[in-house]
C-alpha cells in the first residue's frame, strides 16, 4: 500500500492517516461538523458481508424456484389419472429414516461451523465428512425409493401426480447432490489451505445452503409424504 | 453417436433460410477475418472476452443487443411483408410453418436477446458509476451472466442453420409446445436458449441487488440514490423474484418433452392451463423488468435537459416500488378468457388498472420537471418526449384491455399486438435509445452524431404510428394475431399501411447504423474532454469520459440527491493531488468457459446427444471447481498509474502541501 498519509479530502481539509485508531471517529466528526469531507481517498467495502448478502439473495431465488414446484404439486397431486395415489405408494417409516439422515446432517454441519469458529481445522473437516456421509445416505435412500416406484410401474410418466412428485423431490435431491459436491470441494480446500478467510466465508455459505435444503425438505416431508399418507 | 442430428437438419432446400444463413456466415467471416488480419485476437481475449470490468461487459451487452435488434427487426419486416401480400388468392411468400417460426423468433429475440441485454447493458455501464462504486459486487459472475446470455442468443441464431426454431410463439404455450404437437427440435432450441440465458439473468439480479445495497459511496443513503439506481433495484428484485418461475416452467416442459411426464399434456392428468399461469407469473413481472430501468433513464434525462432537479423524487421512488409490487399480482389479465369466473377476473382487472395510477404519477413528475425548465431538445430529450406521448397512448389502450368484458372481444387480436408494441417500442425501445444517446459520451468517450440521431428519431416516431395504429383498427375489425393469410378485403389496405410504417422504421434503423459509423469516424470532433458534456447531475458525470478502469480515483462523499450537481454548486475541486493504489479484480476466463460448456450441454440436449451433454456438464462443474482453487484473483492498480491516467484527463493538481 502507499505511504501517502491522507485518507480523506474536502475543501482545505485533509484527514491524515496518522490520526491512527481515531481516524474513524475523526472522520465522523468531520462529517457532522457540516460535512467538510468531499472525497475518501482510501475506501474499503466489506467484501465478506457483500458475498454473504449475495448468497442470501440467491437462496431466496432458489426458495421461489421451490415455491413453483410446491404449487405445481399442490395442484396436481389429485391428478392421479387412474394410477396409484400417494397413500398407496409412500413408505412413511422409510421416509422418516431418510428425514432423520438429513436433520442430523444439518446438526453435524452446525458442529462443523462451530469447530471452524474455534479454529479447529481437523474437527471442521471431520464434521463436514460426517455431514457428507449422512447426506450421501439420504440421497441413496431417495434413489432406491425412486427405483422401487419405477419398478412397480409408478414412474414419473404414469400420471401428472407422479410427474410433480418426482420432479419436486428430485429437484431437492439434485440440490443435495450439488451440496455434496460443494462439501467435498470445501473439505479438500480446508485441508489444503487451512481456515483462510475465503474458506471460512465459503463454509458459512455451504452451511447456509445445507440448512436451507433442510427447511425445504421439512416442507416436502409434511406436504408430500404426511399429507399424502393422510389422504 | 449424434442423436437426432444428421446432415438433413440443415434446410439447404429453403432459399430464404439459406440466404439468411449465408448472410450471417459472411458477416461472421468478415468480422473474424478482420480480427485475424489486424492481429487482435489476444487483445480481444484478454481485454474484452474475459473482462470483469462492468463497463466493458456493459458494452458487450449493448453490442449483443444491437445485433439481435437487427435480427429481430428482419423478422418483423418479413411478417409485415407477408401480411401485406397474403390476401385472397395470394398466399404470400412464407409458408405457414415458416411464418410461425418467424413470429416466434421475433418475440423471443426482441424480449430476451434485444430488450434484456439492452437494459442490463445500460445498468452495467452506468449503475456503478452513479453509485460511486469501483465495480459491481461480483465482477466475474457478471462476466458469466453475459456469456450465458450470449450463448442463448447464439443458440437462437444457430437454429436457423441447423434444424429449425420453435413455431409455438414466444412463450411456447402448452400443449402446442408439447412433444405430441411439436415433435421437432424447434421448441427444444427455444427452451434451452431461454433456460441458459435466464440463469444468466438471475445471476445478474443477485449481482446488482448486492451492488446497490452494499457498494454505494459514503453518504449515499437509499433516498439519495439517482432514480435510475432505484428503478434498477426494483427491476433486479423482480428478476430474482420472477426468473426462478421461468426456470421452473421451462424445466417442467423439459420433463414433459424429454422424460414423458404429464405436467401440461392433455392426457394422464396434465393441466395445460397451469403452463399459461406459470409462464405469465414470470411473464408479467418481466414486462416491468424491461420497463422500470427505462423509467429510470427518463428520470435522468428529463432533469438534465431541463436544467432542473427532478420533480417529486420521493413520489417517483414510491411509484416505482408500487409498480414493482403490483406487477406480481396482475398476470391473469393475459388470459381472462381462461374461464376463471367473474370474481377472479375482476380482481386481476382491478389490480391491472391500479398500475395506471403510479405510472400516471411518473408521467406527471416528468412533465412538471420540464415545466418552466430550460428544456434542450437534443436527441435524448426527443426520445423522451416521444416516449411520453407514445407510452401514454399505449397505457390507455392497456387500461382498455384490462376490462375483462372488453378483453373477451380483443383477446388475441391485433389490438393487443398494437397495445404491447405501443408500450414496448414507445417505452422500452425509445428509452434504450434515449439512454444510449445520453450516456454515449460516458460509455465511449464521444457523443453520437446529433443530426443522424434526430433523423432516426423522427423515422422511428412517425414510423411507429404508421405501423401500429392500423393494427388497433384491424384488431377492432376482428383481425387476429399470427395470421399468415386472410380473406377480408377491408383489412388489406390497413396491412399495406402497416408495412409502409415498418419501412419508415427501417429507414430509422439504417440511419442509426449510419449514426454509429459516422460517430466513430468523427469521434475526434465530438470527444468529451470535460467528463460532463450535458451539465449533468449525478456522479457518473463527475469522472472523466470514458470512465477509467477504476472509475473513481477518490470515492466521493455524498451529501445530497444529485450529488454531482451539489458538488458543482459548492465548487468542489475535481483535481486531486493524492493518489493511492486501487484494488482491482483480475480478468478471468472462467465465465467464458463455463458458458461455453453450458452451450455444449444445451446443444447436446436439443439434439439428444447424451454423451456430449454429460461432457458439457462435467466441464461446467470442473471449471467451477478449478476456479474455486484459483487464488490469483486481484491486483493493485498502482498509485503512479492512477496519477498518469488522471493526468491525461487534467485531473491532477500539483502537490500543495
Amino acid at each position: 500500500m502507499s505511504n501517502d498519509p491522507i485518507l480523506v479530502q474536502g475543501g482545505n481539509l485533509a484527514l491524515r492517516r496518522d490520526y491512527g485508531d481515531h481516524a474513524a471517529d475523526a472522520l465522523r466528526d468531520l462529517r457532522r461538523s457540516g460535512g467538510a469531507v468531499d472525497f475518501e481517498v482510501e475506501h474499503h467495502h466489506d467484501v465478506a458481508s457483500t458475498i454473504q448478502l449475495g448468497f442470501w439473495i440467491y437462496l431466496m431465488s432458489d426458495c421461489l424456484l421451490f415455491s413453483g414446484l410446491f404449487a405445481t404439486y399442490a395442484l396436481l397431486n389429485s391428478h392421479t389419472a387412474g394410477g396409484p395415489a400417494g397413500s398407496q405408494l409412500f413408505d412413511l417409516p422409510n421416509v422418516l429414516i431418510e428425514t432423520m439422515f438429513l436433520l442430523f446432517s444439518s446438526f453435524t454441519c452446525g458442529l462443523a461451523t462451530l469447530a471452524m469458529n474455534a479454529d479447529r481445522r481437523n474437527a471442521t473437516v471431520g464434521w463436514l465428512a460426517v455431514t457428507f456421509l449422512l447426506g450421501l445416505g439420504f440421497i441413496s435412500m431417495e434413489v432406491s425409493e425412486f427405483a422401487h416406484l419405477v419398478a412397480i410401474g409408478a414412474g414419473p410418466d404414469r400420471s401428472a401426480f407422479l410427474s410433480s412428485f418426482f420432479t419436486l423431490v428430485a429437484t431437492h435431491g439434485l440440490h443435495v447432490t450439488c451440496g455434496l459436491i460443494f462439501m467435498a470441494v470445501m473439505m479438500v480446500a480446508v485441508l489444503k489451505k487451512g481456515l483462510t478467510p475465503t474458506n471460512r466465508a465459503r463454509v458459512v455459505n455451504l452451511s447456509l445452503f445445507w440448512h436451507f435444503l433442510d427447511i425445504i425438505w421439512v416442507g416436502v416431508f409434511s406436504l408430500v409424504y404426511l399429507f399424502g399418507v393422510a389422504h | 453417436m449424434f442423436g437426432k442430428l444428421t446432415l438433413s437438419a440443415i434446410p439447404y432446400t429453403n432459399p430464404i433460410i439459406m440466404g439468411a444463413v449465408a448472410f450471417m456466415l459472411i458477416c461472421a467471416l468478415v468480422i473474424l477475418g478482420a480480427i485475424t488480419y489486424l492481429g487482435k485476437w489476444k487483445y480481444l481475449w484478454t481485454e474484452w472476452l474475459t473482462s470483469v470490468d462492468h463497463k466493458k461487459i456493459g458494452i458487450m451487452y449493448l453490442v449483443l443487443a444491437s445485433i439481435m435488434l437487427l435480427r429481430g427487426f428482419a423478422d418483423a419486416i418479413m411478417m409485415r411483408v407477408q401480411q401485406a401480400l397474403a390476401y385472397g388468392s395470394n398466399m404470400g411468400y412464407l409458408p405457414p410453418g415458416h411464418f410461425d417460426q418467424v413470429f416466434s423468433a421475433h418475440g423471443t429475440i426482441m424480449i430476451f436477446f434485444m430488450a434484456m441485454p439492452f437494459i442490463i447493458g445500460l445498468m452495467n455501464c452506468i449503475l456503478p458509476l452513479q453509485l460511486g462504486a469501483r465495480d459491481v459486487a461480483f465482477p466475474l459472475m457478471n462476466n458469466l451472466s453475459f456469456w450465458l446470455t450470449a450463448a442463448g442468443a447464439v443458440l437462437v441464431n444457430l437454429s436457423l442453420a441447423v434444424g429449425n426454431f420453435s413455431h409455438a410463439g414466444w412463450l411456447g404455450f402448452a400443449p402446442l409446445s408439447e412433444l405430441h404437437y411439436s415433435p421437432g427440435v424447434g421448441v427444444d432450441y427455444w427452451i434451452w436458449a431461454l433456460q441458459i440465458s435466464g440463469i444468466g439473468t438471475t445471476l445478474t439480479g443477485v449481482n446488482f441487488i448486492a451492488t446497490i445495497l452494499k457498494m454505494r459511496a459514503p453518504g449515499m443513503t437509499l433516498m439519495r440514490m439517482p432514480i435510475f439506481a432505484w428503478t434498477s433495484l426494483c427491476t433486479n428484485i423482480l428478476i430474482v423474484a420472477a426468473f426462478p418461475l421461468l426456470t421452473v416452467t421451462l424445466g417442467l416442459l423439459t420433463m414433459d418433452r424429454y422424460l414423458g411426464m404429464h405436467f401440461f399434456t392433455n392426457s394422464l392428468g396434465g393441466d395445460p392451463m397451469m403452463y399459461i399461469n406459470l409462464i405469465w407469473i414470470w411473464g408479467h413481472p418481466e414486462v416491468y423488468i424491461l420497463m422500470l430501468p427505462l423509467f429510470g433513464v427518463y428520470s435522468e434525462v428529463v432533469p438534465t435537459f431541463s436544467g432542473k432537479r427532478l420533480f417529486g423524487y420521493t413520489s417517483m421512488v414510491y411509484a416505482t416500488m408500487a409498480i414493482a409490487l403490483l406487477s406480481l399480482i396482475v398476470w391473469l389479465h393475459h388470459f381472462f378468457t381462461m374461464g376463471n369466473g367473474a370474481n377472479v377476473n375482476t380482481f386481476f382487472g382491478i389490480t391491472t388498472m391500479i398500475i395506471a395510477v403510479p405510472t400516471g404519477v411518473k408521467i406527471f413528475n416528468w412533465l412538471l420537471t420540464m415545466y418552466r425548465g430550460r428544456v434542450r431538445f437534443e436527441a435524448p430529450m426527443l426520445w423522451t418526449i416521444g416516449f411520453l406521448i407514445t407510452f401514454t397512448i399505449g397505457g390507455m389502450s392497456g387500461v382498455l384491455l384490462a376490462e375483462p368484458p372488453a378483453d373477451f372481444v380483443l383477446h388475441n387480436s391485433l389490438f393487443l399486438v398494437a397495445h404491447f408494441h405501443n408500450v414496448i417500442i414507445g417505452g422500452v425501445v425509445f428509452g434504450v435509445f434515449a439512454g444510449i444517446s445520453y450516456w454515449a459520451p460516458k460509455i465511449f468517450g464521444f457523443r453520437l452524431n446529433e443530426r443522424l440521431g434526430r433523423a432516426a428519431f423522427w423515422c422511428w416516431f412517425i414510423g411507429f404510428y404508421v405501423a401500429f395504429m392500423p393494427l388497433y383498427a384491424l384488431g377492432l375489425m376482428g383481425a387476429t394475431r399470427r395470421m399468415d393469410h386472410y380473406d377480408v378485403a377491408a383489412w388489406h389496405p390497413l396491412f399495406i399501411v402497416a408495412a409502409v410504417g415498418a419501412a419508415i422504421i427501417f429507414a430509422g434503423v439504417i440511419l442509426q447504423v449510419a449514426q454509429v459509423v459516422v460517430s466513430i469516424r468523427q469521434r475526434e470532433q465530438t470527444r468529451d474532454l470535460t467528463g460532463d458534456p450535458w451539465n449533468g447531475r449525478t456522479l457518473e458525470w463527475s469522472i472523466p469520459s470514458p470512465a477509467p478502469a477504476y472509475n473513481f480515483a477518490r470515492i466521493p462523499v455524498v451529501r445530497e440527491r444529485d450529488a454531482f450537481w451539489d458538488m458543482k454548486q459548492r465548487g468542489v475541486d475535481l483535481k486531486s493531488s493524492t493518489f493511492v493504489p486501487i484494488h482491482m479484480p483480475r480478468n478471468k476466463a472462467a465465465g467464458f468457459i463455463v458458458a461455453g460448456f453450458a452451450f455444449v450441454v444445451a446443444f447436446a440436449m436439443i439434439w439428444h446427444i447424451w454423451w456430449m451433454a454429460i461432457v458439457g456438464l462435467a466441464g461446467v462443474i470442473g471449471t467451477l471447481i478449478r476456479h474455486a482453487f484459483d487464488d490469483d484473483r486481484d491486483y493493485h492498480f498502482g498509485a503512479d498509474e492512477v496519477r498518469r491516467v488522471e493526468g491525461l484527463h487534467g485531473r491532477v493538481q500539483a502537490r500543495s502541501v
